[in-house]
């Protein structure tokens, strides 16, 4: 298949690792991902919060890209999937024309979890697994963007999706229940207000320890950051040592389907994820 | 800790009118859904369901002066919820951007900082967020070094900068100017985006 794919900006940044892992596993799923020409920011929190003009001008110009394009796009960045959304559905509606940006129309906008939990995908990826994450217990955490609000992202189960536990099983990791799985990370106040990341994530934590979860597992690289990075920070405030390492599902698919450079993406993390999978028989 | 009115309030419903070409606040009945899911209310003024409120009685100071619609993460938990279909995180996005023009103190200025360096930043950077960017220029912006070096925040920050630049998250390197530069240039200026600059 070949498909367009909008990174965003921060997989050319501080999700690098997050970028490289999702052009390994294209790879091996016989996936071409297109990068959109001259794509550019689709705005993220900042637009749609202070200025109501950009939040919808900045992503319609990467959709009239991608319609002229010509193919369904795929994106990666929970946010980005979501502006881009709420851009189709503006463009679609009585504020379009103010935008002055032609639409077309007559592609599909896809996350990128969704696009790779497609039916045919997971029925191709079982006898493709070679090395199964057996013993890996690990909570989905989707996040708020992909799913929220469902009149914008078209999703039918914005409050207990399951294609991420689908994946997982498929991978043959435990995936556990938990009612965490769109409770909100901060997001974009990290810079601002750190406190509340705090507070929101050390509350994650207690929620996958509870749910006897080893490790988190994303698909949106603000999640990933969340609660990754300030780990050992909140581990202090709270007096506790937590140790949570916090995968992107496709780094997940790249080691059980044996891609080589796993090991790489993987030391882009802060918390090393290499105890754990030693832990469960999964050395390098 | 959430605020409790003590004067009698003098309704108006010029905000409520305004915000209709957006949703319809005038649907709500209280029944608190917003705020029942509200990860974020320990942090808020008023809760949600209170701004929803305010705004249908034409409180105009009380909810572009609050704290609620900066700490708002827009997680969309509200807006997906709400029986009356009411856009609420929308009303939040709506009410900052308010705030902003009307030109009054408010409550959260790194949060309104933060947003505006990053639009700035993606103007600068020729299409696109260079995040070395906006982290340096935020971090300058908010000024007050000296009191962060006390508290040991920039040491952190610092720290936190070295662990993601060895692992290549976080490298300083010339923008990508994209060839539509000039589209984008034009989306700025037909924003108006200066006009909603904090005023100093």
């Amino acid at each position: 298949m070949n498909v367009s794919y909008y990174p965003g900006c921060s997989l050319e940044g501080t999700a690098i690792d997050y970028a490289a892992s999702i052009g390994g596993i294209g790879s091996l799923l016989d996936l071409t991902l297109t990068e959109l020409e001259d794509w550019n920011c689709c705005g993220a929190t900042a637009a749609h919060s202070i200025n109501h003009h950009l939040s919808l001008a900045l992503p319609a110009r990467n959709l009239a890209l991608a319609a002229a394009a010509g193919r369904d796009v795929v994106v990666p960045c929970a946010l980005c999937f979501n502006r881009l959304k709420v851009a189709e559905k503006a463009l679609q509606g009585p504020e379009g024309a103010n935008l002055g940006i032609p639409y077309p129309g007559g592609i599909k906008i896809w996350d990128l979890l969704d696009y790779l939990t497609q039916d045919a995908y997971l029925k191709d990826l079982g006898p493709k697994v070679v090395r199964p994450l057996t013993g890996l217990k690990a909570v989905g955490y989707y996040g708020c963007m992909v799913a929220r609000p469902p009149a914008v992202t078209d999703k039918k189960e914005a409050e207990n999706p399951q294609n991420l536990e689908r994946l997982l099983k498929v991978l043959g990791a435990e995936p556990l229940d938990w009612s965490f799985k769109t409770d909100c990370c901060g997001a974009g106040l990290a810079v601002a207000r750190p406190d509340i990341i705090d507070t929101l994530v050390q509350r994650l934590y207690e929620r996958a320890l509870r749910a006897g979860a080893d490790c988190f597992v994303v698909s949106c690289q603000m999640c990933q950051a969340n609660l990754d990075m300030p780990q050992k920070r909140i581990g202090k405030q709270f007096s506790k040592d937590y140790y949570l390492p916090v995968f992107y599902f496709t780094e997940l698919m790249g080691l059980a389907l044996g891609h080589p450079d796993t090991k790489k993406w993987l030391a882009g993390h802060l918390v090393d994820p290499l105890p754990l999978l030693e832990k469960i028989g999964f050395g390098f | 800790m959430p605020t409790i009115l003590t004067e009698p309030l003098e309704p108006s419903f010029s905000l409520a009118q305004r915000l209709a070409g957006l949703t319809s606040v005038s649907a709500c009945y209280q029944c608190k859904k917003c705020s029942a899911g509200c990860p974020l209310t320990f942090a808020m003024d008023f809760y949600p369901d209170q701004v929803i409120r305010l705004a249908l009685l034409g409180q105009e100071a009380q909810v572009l002066g609050c704290r609620t619609i900066w700490v708002c993460s827009s997680c969309e938990t509200c807006t997906t919820r709400c029986p009356n279909n009411i856009d609420i995180a929308g009303v939040m996005d709506w009410l900052k951007e308010a705030a902003i023009s009307s030109g009054q103190a408010l409550p959260q200025p790194d949060v309104t900082r933060f947003h505006q360096t990053f639009l700035d930043t993606v103007l600068m950077a020729g299409g696109r967020l260079s995040e070395p960017l906006l982290l340096g220029l935020y971090q300058w912006r908010c000024g007050s070094t000296l009191g962060k070096l006390k508290s040991g925040a920039l040491v952190a920050d610092l720290k936190m900068a070295w662990e993601l630049a060895r692992r290549r998250r976080l490298m300083p390197r010339l923008p990508h100017r994209l060839k539509g530069v000039e589209e984008i240039k034009a989306m700025f200026k037909k924003s108006h985006l200066s006009d909603t600059r904090e005023k100093p």
